[in-house]
This record gives structure tokens, C-alpha cells and sequence, in this order.
């Protein structure tokens, strides 16, 4: 295919983002055309499993996952490209099944299809710091985020478990820092980085997510955010779409809004704010892009409003 | 030849998966092979007894046992076969337990395997010469490397018995670790009280030689004559002239020098004296941070000393000592706990390291004695403890037991309770590693007397709050999290090999295991010998060890020297290098290849030249063995007549 991008990439966008996380795949469609990377999603993709097959048979989570791999690799590439840290674990998961010489049969069966498992799977973020590069990013900042304070979540997956991550460090990871310093925000110290959300257990144990995502949000605000970026559709749902549920259960008003790191960077690029799916976001974030439009001093030719 | 095999059963190590009564029987079959037996345990006495017995009643000229790796029991048999009035090299031996009993258990294919190895002993037996030793004479003066406590010990143990020592130290002063400690456990011995007068002895003794800031450049020469080149690192200041008296330090302008010995918790200045107890006592110029070496000018250190020792055009200098035995006692390093993200060292500054709470305990330290906290110099009420930092953690590379850290954290625990009566501390621990002469009940004391919290589990996060910082980890006993605000935390890093420990041991030609510590002959039964005959290993060198087990070691190593100083003269092993002049076309290739400088060239009459081994010297690796082209050089007891007969039976 002939196209005026620099590199191509395959895209897996995983289930999550044609739902809850519609936003994160819409800015990141969005900022890779700024940054001149063609994102090919893979054809017929299916869902990666999700926690449900790896935890009833990690062979059955390889094979669904490998499948999306095949496809890839039959397509001629190298390297895969997910938003989500979920899918991107599954991918994952899928290749060190196939490098596992005791699986790899079992894998290739139940596939029935070509798979070398050549392939390499990265994040969203991971692809943007080691391919993309920050210098890059920062080269395409129209309107910085000076003056707005933004705290970055990586979650439990993005950089673990460090042997499958293969990213960044484990504990104290630096890269959504880094892309945020180069889009201009104020980036504070943020110790609970790394620290877990509660995942799933929003469904089942809420007193669970209150706590843990409750002290998280609360982090937050005491350092003065406006903003806490996040890669990970789950940490998002749970920081942003019940943060009226555990206002309630901290009884603690929060008011944060809790972008994906993409949009921020969309909004950095002067992409317009409803491309990338602002209004989609449950904690009003009105009040950040009021504040980021009148602290631009160059202003893009529409003011960024939303709903 | 009349040959003997016997074949071990090594109790059932061997004869578990390999059919020992049919390798006997087998090589039975061989030309010139007149008795085979079996044996339970060959190298027991009556074992050995046995062969002894046989090489009398079937007048066998070779023998070949086929047991465990020469490596363990070539010298027992050896002995018993030269007892029996054979020459020792008219033995061999096949290795059927590390190389085929313990490596597979298919006993088909092992018997098999261990009939072949021992097919081939018997081949090369046939070609096996009487070999005679010849006797050197012992240098009976002794190289002692790292001037820790347990290099000091061994220093002066074989000081007092009257011999030439030479100890060499990395660092301005001796004194090691223990100098930075602050107290000792049990004991809660002041450190440097204890370890001062050993360090003035080393000082006094006329027959200590010190180098200090001074590193081994190069091994040569084998046990009982090695010749080593020491560096001494220019220390811009004349030590024979300097009296250390401290003019210099007071006087010098460069303030903002991290202070090595304070573990970076205060500066010094760039000449100094690390500290006040240091052994020797003279001043050093920190290159780096001196205003003279990096901006070409200021020399006020030189313009006040009374001595006029300063000595800006100082070289490092290289010296050579001959010695007949090296005690290696290097030491250690400790782990750096920025590996652990979570726990923010380097990042939050009241996250210290035990080392660096030791010095801010210490009266000679960074607060004079006096508890505070790094960041604002506030005294702590509340102080958690965190064991296992870079120890027992195989997600760090750092899978062993530090051995250490358990006890220093009680004895650390205890002090802090005794300057801050009002204080609270926590220690969160995975086990508590307390085996030894008083140091369990050491521990229950901290728990009981002092009422240290100890809590069962690993700590996962550390965060600030306000100016405190929150220990989030888990009690494991109580199966829940557990949240402690803290004033300061200290991270118990665990112990690693010594900076430069590898490439020392390279230089000496001694093994060491994937940590980087040395390798000991036997982990039982030969701690403080490693594989190279003459050289000793003393201290934590060899592997974690608390401050008696040094000490031990020191004795013990130094006991080793003077068990082979004892003697005045030591064999050399024949199995070394020979040249047949005949063949030789002096084409001088073994002399390049020879990594020992064991090979020279001799004049004979007329001018000719011929190769020549040193045979003191040579090593018997085989190098030239293996270069020669015409094969004049022979390495004896594994010539390429013995080698290709042991190929040709295998192949056979």
C-alpha cells in the first residue's frame, strides 16, 4: 500500500477501546497522523481473551491472541501497536507461549495457521517513547500545556511484570513524565504512579476500588493536579467514570479530570479537542481545557469547546 | 605394562546408574590389563589398602581407578600407589561419577560411557612415564591484599610469627568497613575502640610493610615465589615527609567534597585525612576537586604545610614485591538500593542505607553522634527498619543471604531507642537470620527490651506525606497491609562482591562464582584455600560473613601460610613443559604464545639456539605444546603420544 506516512505500523485497538475507552483510540488515530505514522488495523481482529481465558487456560489466551499475531505477521510486519496494557499483556503472553519449546506445538495446532512469532507487541506509550521519540513529539507541540499540572498513572501493567514489560522501570517509570514535560505540562513527583487501581474489583468489591483508587485521586489533588494522565482503559474507568461513586465513599469531592495520555498530547498538537473524544470523558474536563485555552497564548483557530 | 583397574562404587553414587561389576569385567579384556576389581569406597583406607595389596601380589607396573573427578581424590591415590612403590604419575584416572553417573540415568549408555573412559586411561597409562618432582626454594615473605579487619588480622598473625609482610590497601587508610561501623553486635563494642589498636599495631610492627592507595597491577611466579606489581596511586603529598598534622585539610578552600568514609553524608575537603584514627595518618589530594589540579591554581595546602610535603608533580608509581604466598582479603561492597523503585533511596533523602545510619550513629560522623534526619537535621521519632534490600531477592540478581543485616538492624534498632528514649521502631523483616553465639537472644532483646515492632512481610511502596514519609507494606502474620508513618527509613542493602573483585581475580589467576565472590577450594573442607596453590582468602572476599568470621578466616589463612612456610623449600610438579633439542627448529613460537614467560632461549655450542623451559616457572598449560610445529616441545604426562592414544581407544 502507497501511502505519504514515514512508517506503518499494525494497529490491535482491543475491545475496551470500541467501548468504555472510545476516546483513547479516537486520540490515537488522531496524534499518529500528526506525527506522520500510518496505522494499519489488523483485519478481522478478534478479542485478546482478557482475563477470563488466561485464567481458565493460558494456551487458550495464547491462541486467541496468536491469532491477531498471525494476521499481523501475515501482513508483513514486525511489530504490533495496542492502547491497551490488557491486550498488550495477552499479546505478549501469546509470544512467549510460541517461544516456549514444550507450548509451541500445542499453540501452532490449535492456530492452524502460519505463525513465526517474529512479531514484537508494544503499547501505545512504549511505541511513542522508543519509536516515535520524545524529541519528535515535542518537535509537534503547537500549543504547550504550560501552567497546567498534570500528574502521570502508568498502572499495574504498563511497565510489569518487568520481564514480559520489557519497558521502562518497573517501580519508578519515567516515560508518561517525559511526554508530558515535552508537551509542556508541570509534572510533579507522583508516588503512587505505579500503585494499582483496583482493576476489575470495581465490579464485584467496590469498597476494594474506593480505597485504592480513592487514595490515588487524592494523591492527586494534594499535589495540586489538574489532570491525571493515564495509558489504561481499566485505571481510566476507575479514576474517571466512578470518581462520583468513590467521592461518595471518601466522602472527599474531586473534580479531577482524567485524560488519556494521547488526548493530552492532541490537545498539545492543536488537534480540536472534540476529535479527541474530550467530551467523552465522565469528570467534566471543561474547567482544564477553559484553563489550557486561556493559558495558550497562540490560541488555534477555534477555541477548544466541547459538548 | 602390568595394569590394575579399579572400578569405585562410590557407596551408590556410581553404581546406582552405572554397572560397575561389567566395566570390570569389560576392560578385563584389554591388552595388558592383568586384575580388575570393584571397590564400595575406593578411597577409604582399606580401599586404598586394597590397591596396595594388589599392585604387590600381581606386581602391576600402572594403575588406573575409576571413580570420582581427579579434581577430588588424584593426590589420595597418588600417595597410596607411590606407597606401594610405583611412581605416582604411573597412576590415572577415569572420571565415571561427576562425568557420567550423576549426569544421566540411563545405566545402558552410562556403563557403556564409563567402559570407554576407562579404556582410555588404560591407553594413555601404557604411554605414562615416572615423573620426579624437583624443589624450589620458598620466599618466605607474605602479601596480604585488603587491610579490612579480616586482612589486618592476617596481616599481624603472620607478623607476630615472625614474618615479612607486605599489605596492600585500595583505600588511604586500613581499617576497612569496620572502621565505618559505629558499634558491634552483640556486644554493642564500640568499632573503632576495638579496631584502632589493631590498626596502630599494623602501623608499629617493623616487619608490616603497608602500601595503602595502592592496587595490584600484576600476578607472576607461582607458590612460594610470586612477584607482584603494586601501583601506589600518586597522593600528591610526600608520605615520609607528611606528619598528619591537618594544617592542610583546615586551610584548604575546596569545602564541597562528598565524604567517602561519611557514606555522602557530610563534605571534606579535597586533601584530607578520611579519619581522625586513620592508619597511616597522611593527607591525600583529591585530584578532582582540587582547585590546583582543576583551575592551575591556589597551592595554599603547599604554602601551609609545616612539613613542606606537598608534591603536585606526584606520579603513581609501581613497585615490585616478591612473596611466597598471597592472602586475599578484599572485602565488599554494598548493594545499591536504587534497583528498588519503590522504595525511593536517592530520591526521598530520609531513605538511607544502613551503612550511611551507621555513620550518622557514629560520634566521629556526619552529626557528631547526635540522630538526625538527612533533609532537615530534625530528630526522628519514628524510624522503620527494612530488611532484605538487595538480599534473598532474585528479581535483583542478588538470590543469597547477606547473613549480616538481621543482626545490624537489632543492634541499630537498640541504639536508636538508646540516644532518642522517646522513639519508636519498626523493622519489617521476611526471616530472622540470627545463628550464632548470643545474637538470637541479641534479637529478642531489641524485640522485648527495647520494643522494636517487628513485622513480618515486605515493604511495597514507599511515599512522602508532608515532611514524614509512609512505609505501606504487608504483615504477613496478620495477613493484612500495614501503613507506618516514618521520620526516617533505613534500607538494610545487602552485601556484594568488591568493585574490581573480578578483575583481580583475573589478575591471580583464582575463580570466583557468578556474584563475583571468590571461589574456595572446598566449600568444607578448604575455605580459605582457592585453587591456585599459594594463594589464601580471608573476610567477606570469599563470601558473606559477619566480623568474627572474618577475623577467623584472617587467622586461619595466615595459619595456612605459616603451614607452608614451615617448610624450606616446596616440589614443583613435574607435569610441565619439555623440549626435545633435536626437534627444535628455533622458530620461537612457544615463547610468544607462553602466557608465563616460562620459555627461553638457550645458546648451545656454536651458536645454535634451542628452546628452554623454565620449569619453576611453567604452568603446564600446553600453549606451546599445542603451537609447536614439529612437536619438539612436550607437555609431560599429556604428550600428544598419550592424547592420541587416548583418541585412537575411543575411536577404536
Amino acid at each position: 500500500m502507497k501511502d505519504n506516512f514515514s512508517r506503518t505500523v499494525a494497529y490491535y485497538p482491543g475491545c475496551s477501546v470500541e467501548g468504555t475507552a472510545k476516546e483513547f483510540d479516537e486520540s490515537t488515530r488522531e496524534i499518529f497522523r500528526v506525527l506522520n505514522v500510518a496505522l494499519r488495523e489488523i483485519p478481522d481482529w478478534n478479542c485478546c481473551g482478557s482475563t477470563p481465558s488466561h485464567i481458565y487456560d493460558p494456551l487458550l489466551s495464547a491462541a486467541i491472541s496468536g491469532r491477531n499475531l498471525a494476521i499481523a505477521e501475515r501482513m508483513g510486519f514486525y511489530e504490533v501497536m495496542t492502547p491497551c496494557p490488557g491486550c498488550l499483556k495477552a499479546l505478549k503472553g501469546s509470544i512467549e507461549v510460541f517461544n516456549n519449546p514444550l507450548k509451541r506445538k500445542d499453540l501452532l495446532n490449535i492456530l492452524d495457521m502460519p505463525f513465526y512469532g517474529r512479531i514484537k507487541a508494544v503499547s501505545v506509550v512504549q511505541f511513542l517513547v522508543e519509536d516515535v521519540g520524545i524529541e519528535e513529539i515535542e518537535r509537534c507541540v503547537l500549543f504547550p500545556l504550560e501552567g497546567i499540572t498534570i500528574v502521570p498513572y502508568y498502572g499495574c501493567l504498563l511497565t510489569r511484570p518487568p520481564k514480559s514489560a520489557q519497558f521502562d522501570d518497573p517501580e519508578q517509570p519515567t516515560s508518561l513524565d517525559r511526554i508530558l514535560e515535552a508537551i509542556g505540562a508541570t509534572v510533579p513527583h507522583f508516588p503512587f504512579k505505579t500503585e494499582c487501581c483496583g482493576a476489575t474489583y470495581g465490579v464485584v468489591r467496590k469498597d476494594i476500588v474506593g480505597r485504592l483508587t480513592g487514595r490515588i485521586l487524592e494523591m492527586a489533588l494534594d499535589l495540586g493536579a489538574d489532570a491525571i494522565a493515564v495509558a489504561c482503559p481499566l485505571c481510566q474507568q476507575n479514576l474517571d467514570l466512578r470518581q462520583e461513586q468513590i467521592e461518595r465513599y471518601r466522602g472527599r469531592s474531586f473534580k479531577i479530570s482524567v485524560p488519556y495520555i494521547t488526548q493530552l498530547i492532541g490537545l498539545s498538537f492543536g488537534i480540536d479537542p472534540k476529535k479527541l473524544g474530550w467530551h467523552r470523558l465522565a469528570a467534566d474536563p471543561q474547567k482544564l481545557l477553559t484553563r489550557f485555552d486561556k493559558l495558550s497564548k497562540k490560541r488555534p483557530t477555534e477555541p477548544p469547546t466541547i459538548r | 605394562m602390568r595394569i590394575g583397574v579399579f572400578v569405585c562404587q562410590c557407596g551408590t553414587n556410581i553404581a546406582s546408574t552405572v554397572d560397575t561389576e561389567r566395566v570390570a569385567q569389560e576392560v578385563k579384556k584389554l591388552p595388558d590389563v592383568v586384575y580388575t576389581t570393584t571397590y564400595m569406597y575406593t578411597c577409604s583406607e582399606p580401599g586404598q589398602q586394597e590397591i596396595q595389596r594388589a599392585i604387590e601380589e600381581h606386581n602391576l607396573q600402572g594403575v588406573v581407578v575409576a571413580a570420582c573427578s581427579p579434581r577430588m581424590h588424584e593426590p589420595t591415590f597418588r600417595r597410596a600407589v607411590e606407597k606401594a612403590g610405583l611412581n605416582r604419575y604411573m597412576f590415572e584416572m577415569a572420571n565415571i561419577r561427576e562425568h557420567v553417573s550423576w549426569v544421566s540415568n540411563d545405566r545402558e549408555a552410562n556403563t557403556k560411557k564409563a567402559i570407554e573412559l576407562v579404556r582410555m586411561a588404560v591407553a594413555k597409562l601404557r604411554f605414562n612415564q615416572p615423573l620426579f618432582p624437583s624443589r624450589v626454594a620458598i620466599n618466605k615473605r607474605v602479601m596480604v591484599i585488603g587491610g579490612g579487619v579480616a586482612g589486618i588480622q592476617a596481616a599481624l598473625d603472620c607478623a607476630d610469627a615472625g614474618l615479612d609482610v607486605v599489605l596492600v590497601e585500595r583505600r588511604t587508610s586500613i581499617g576497612g568497613k569496620m572502621a565505618q561501623l559505629d558499634k558491634t553486635f552483640p556486644t554493642i563494642d564500640c568499632s573503632s575502640c576495638i579496631l584502632g589498636p589493631k590498626m596502630v599495631d599494623v602501623a608499629q610492627k617493623e616487619n608490616i610493610t603497608l602500601h595503602a592507595y595502592s592496587e595490584i597491577e600484576s600476578v607472576s611466579g607461582y607458590v612460594g615465589n610470586f612477584a607482584v606489581r603494586v601501583r601506589k596511586k600518586a597522593t600528591y603529598v610526600d608520605w615520609k615527609a607528611c606528619t598528619g598534622c591537618g594544617v592542610c585539610m583546615e586551610k584548604c578552600p575546596s569545602r564541597k567534597v562528598p565524604d567517602e568514609f561519611n557514606e555522602g553524608l557530610s563534605f571534606t575537603r579535597a586533601i584530607n585525612i578520611p579519619f581522625p584514627q586513620a592508619i597511616p595518618k597522611k593527607a591525600t589530594i583529591n585530584r578532582s576537586y582540587c582547585i590546583y589540579f582543576t583551575k592551575g591554581k591556589c597551592g595554599i595546602c603547599a604554602k601551609v604545610c609545616p612539613a613542606k610535603a606537598i608534591r603536585y608533580d606526584m606520579t603513581d608509581e609501581v613497585v615490585t614485591e616478591e612473596v611466597g604466598a598471597i592472602i586475599v582479603a578484599t572485602g565488599y561492597d554494598l548493594f545499591d538500593p536504587s534497583a528498588y523503585g519503590e522504595y525511593g533511596a536517592g530520591q526521598y533523602r530520609d531513605v538511607i542505607t544502613g551503612i550511611q545510619y551507621e555513620r550518622i550513629l557514629s560520634a566521629s560522623g556526619p552529626f557528631g553522634g547526635h540522630i538526625k534526619r538527612p533533609s532537615d537535621g530534625r530528630e526522628p521519632k519514628d524510624v522503620v527498619f527494612i530488611a532484605c534490600v538487595g538480599s534473598r531477592d532474585a528479581s535483583v540478581g542478588r538470590p543469597y543471604c547477606s547473613g549480616v543485616c538481621c543482626m545490624y538492624i537489632a543492634k541499630q534498632a537498640i541504639l536508636t531507642k538508646d540516644h532518642i528514649p522517646n522513639s519508636r521502631s519498626y523493622v519489617f523483616y521476611m526471616d530472622i537470620r540470627s545463628p550464632a553465639k548470643n545474637y538470637d537472644e541479641f534479637v529478642r532483646r531489641a524485640q522485648e527490651e527495647y520494643g522494636v515492632q517487628y513485622i513480618r512481610g515486605r515493604v511495597g511502596k514507599i511515599y512522602p506525606r508532608g515532611d514524614r514519609l509512609v512505609v505501606q507494606g504487608m504483615d504477613t502474620l496478620l495477613g493484612i497491609q500495614v501503613e507506618v508513618e516514618a521520620d526516617l527509613v533505613v534500607l538494610a542493602t545487602g552485601i556484594e562482591a568488591s568493585r574490581g573483585a573480578r578483575e583481580l581475580a583475573e589478575k591471580l589467576h583464582i575463580s570466583y562464582d557468578q556474584y563475583g565472590f571468590f571461589m574456595e577450594n572446598h566449600p568444607k573442607l578448604r575455605p580459605v584455600e582457592t585453587n591456585t596453590a599459594g594463594i589464601y582468602l580471608a573476610g567477606v572476599c570469599q563470601g558473606p560473613k559477619d566480623i568474627p568470621a572474618s577475623v577467623a578466616q584472617g587467622s586461619a589463612a595466615a595459619a595456612k601460610v605459616l603451614a607452608l612456610f614451615a617448610r624450606d623449600t616446596i616440589e614443583t610438579s613435574p607435569q610441565v613443559a619439555s623440549v626435545t633439542e633435536r626437534a627444535c627448529i628455533a622458530c620461537g613460537k612457544c615463547i610468544e604464545v607462553c602466557p608465563y614467560g616460562a620459555i627461553r632461549w638457550k645458546e648451545l655450542k656454536g651458536g645454535v639456539r634451542k628452546a628452554e623451559v623454565i620449569t619453576t616457572v611453567c604452568q603446564g598449560c600446553g600453549l606451546c605444546n599445542a603451537t609447536c610445529p614439529p612437536k619438539a616441545i612436550q607437555l609431560q604426562h599429556a604428550t600428544d603420544n598419550q592424547i592420541l592414544a587416548e583418541i585412537e581407544e575411543l575411536c577404536a
